[in-house]
């Protein structure tokens, strides 16, 4: 489904250049959830940006769905890390989420309830009226999820997605990403920070190392896929698979020395 | 604050200087400084009768005319510009050359090509307010979000969505700026070219008044064409609080 061959990025320009992404090679089955790992400024975000083709890559390939990417590909979504700045403004809540379906062949009233059942699975039932602005970040990170929900796309790329909410907020968040993807059979892609969330959330941990990027290591999670938030998380299994995502990301964020004594 | 303080302040300062114009001028015997209340006499009988209909509406009018066409034109060609970084290296230096030319002095040249008549005064306004619109429609057209742009272009939103929903938005503050500036220069041009060569026109009459040393009428004609620009910006006020709801909203 989703195939990323030696991907290699570098940004050059104003006096800088930076190899963001080394050496990049990954492959996502259709209908996986696999979570990103990484330190702060490997190259996550840059890597969702050439999946969805809205940056050319330096060197390698991506096919999605068999076909190179050169431009965003037909029945992607993302939620962009950036979340605040990727709302429209100047359209309500109820807008902003509807306005990605206008080219789709929905009636007026099947659009509605798109919109409506998508913000009302975020919890914001009552806030289609208002202006993004008017919301709080946690809000605004809920509408653009709610957004990519309702275009039901058939790969969706999450960037930090649950950064600006509080605890019960996210485990609600994290619980309808997962309840979303096993309804749609969607293909998941979903960066993280939090540990704990990758090994929850996935069905396949990608650790990546510090820039310039390539694969730590691939985890698969062997946890059963009915998951919820207590007795998953208090699951042995998932702690062993934690401390070893852990352990991971640890080595890769120590200097580079350091790195190399501890795996 | 409340409504009745608002409107206080509003109306304190145009009040004090009214009544201090009264005052001082009222003994006044110099010609060329008539009393304000022989000025006021003067605008009900000068203005409330047939002018409205010969005067003031064609020049409202022309000046409308003028107005649109450079609204269309300079948000038209300002998108393309502002759309595609080759168009503007190519044409910036044009663009700055031609704004650079004060307006008024097209009119001579703008007589030659499109006669003394209502075009030609037209064509005097859409030279002049065009310049603001179209260099402002540039920047904001520029400065579009790229998460914005990115989103669209992910969820493919494309085409007269895109400019529907993301361009003209983004780039609205903006080009309400350009469309503010505009119309005060609209203003000012639509006198201009009606004192140069015509038969109406609010210009026209002022200069009339003036050369037939009617000088209260003169004074009340000046007096007008403030009271019009001041209900013209109103006007765009309140068409701004429409159009921008959402930018003044979040700041
Ligand atoms: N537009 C850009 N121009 C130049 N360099 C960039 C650009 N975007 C990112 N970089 C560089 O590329 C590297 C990777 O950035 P990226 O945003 O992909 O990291 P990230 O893994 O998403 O980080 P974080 O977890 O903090 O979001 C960084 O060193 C960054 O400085
Ligand atoms: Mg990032």
């Amino acid at each position: 489904m989703l195939d990323v061959k030696h991907l290699r990025k570098v940004y050059s320009g104003h006096g800088r250049t930076v190899e963001a992404i080394g050496d990049l090679t990954f492959h996502v089955a259709a209908g996986e959830f696999v979570t990103v790992v990484g330190p702060s400024g490997c190259g996550k975000t840059t890597l969702l940006r050439c999946i969805a083709g809205l940056l050319p890559a330096t060197a390698g390939e991506i096919r999605v769905d068999g076909r190179p990417v050169s431009g965003p590909p037909p029945g992607l979504a993302v939620v962009f890390q950036e979340y605040g700045r990727s709302l429209f403004p100047w359209l309500r809540v109820a807008d902003n989420v509807a306005l990605p379906l206008r080219r789709r062949k929905l009636s007026t009233v099947e659009r509605r309830k798109r919109v409506h059942d998508a913000l009302a699975a975020v919890g914001l039932h009552d806030s289609l009226e208002a202006f993004p602005w008017q919301l709080s970040g946690g809000m605004q990170q809920r509408v653009a999820i709610a957004r990519a929900v309702a275009y039901e796309p058939r790969v969706l790329l999450m960037d930090e997605p649950f950064a600006a909410v509080d605890a019960q907020t996210r485990a609600d968040l994290e619980d309808l990403v997962r309840d979303v993807w096993r309804q749609l059979r969607i293909t998941m892609v979903f960066v993280t920070h939090d540990i704990d969330e990758a090994v929850y959330l996935g069905q396949r941990v990608v650790m990546l190392s510090r820039s310039p990027t390539h694969v730590l290591d691939e985890l698969t999670v062997d946890l059963p896929d009915e998951r919820d938030q207590l007795g998953t998380r208090s699951d042995p299994g998932f702690s062993k698979l934690r401390a070893r995502v852990y352990s991971q990301i640890r080595a890769a964020k120590a200097p580079v020395d350091l790195g190399k004594t501890a795996s | 604050m409340t409504i009745l303080r608002r409107t206080a302040l509003v109306f304190g300062l145009p009040s004090v200087l009214f009544a201090a114009w009264w005052v001082f001028s009222a003994g006044s015997v110099d010609f060329y400084r008539p009393p304000l209340s022989s000025i006021l006499a003067a605008f009900a009988e000068t203005w409330f009768g047939s002018r409205i209909r010969d005067d003031v509406l064609p020049s409202l009018l022309r000046l409308a005319a003028g107005y649109s066409l450079a609204l269309v034109l300079g948000i038209g060609l300002g998108v393309l510009i502002g759309l595609s970084p080759r168009l503007r290296i190519a044409v910036e230096p044009v663009l700055e050359f031609l704004r650079a030319i004060p307006p008024p002095v097209l009119v001579p040249i703008l007589i030659l090509f499109a006669g003394i008549g209502d075009l030609m005064k037209v064509l005097v306004v859409v030279s002049g307010c065009v310049w603001p619109i179209l260099l402002n429609t540039v920047e904001g057209v520029r400065a579009i979000d790229p998460v914005l742009a990115d989103t669209c272009k992910a969820y493919g939103i494309r085409g007269a969505d895109r400019l529907r929903h993301l361009v003209l938005r983004s780039a609205s503050p903006q080009i309400v700026t350009g469309a503010r500036q505009a119309l005060s220069v609209g203003i000012i041009l639509m006198v201009i070219s009606e004192m140069f060569a015509a038969s109406s026109g609010l210009g026209f009459t002022v200069v009339q008044f003036q050369r037939g040393f009617q000088i209260p009428e003169m004074w009340s004609g000046v007096l007008l064409l403030g009271l019009l620009g001041v209900l013209l910006s109103g006007l765009f006020r309140l068409v701004e609080r429409r159009v921008l709801a959402w930018y003044h909203g979040q700041r």
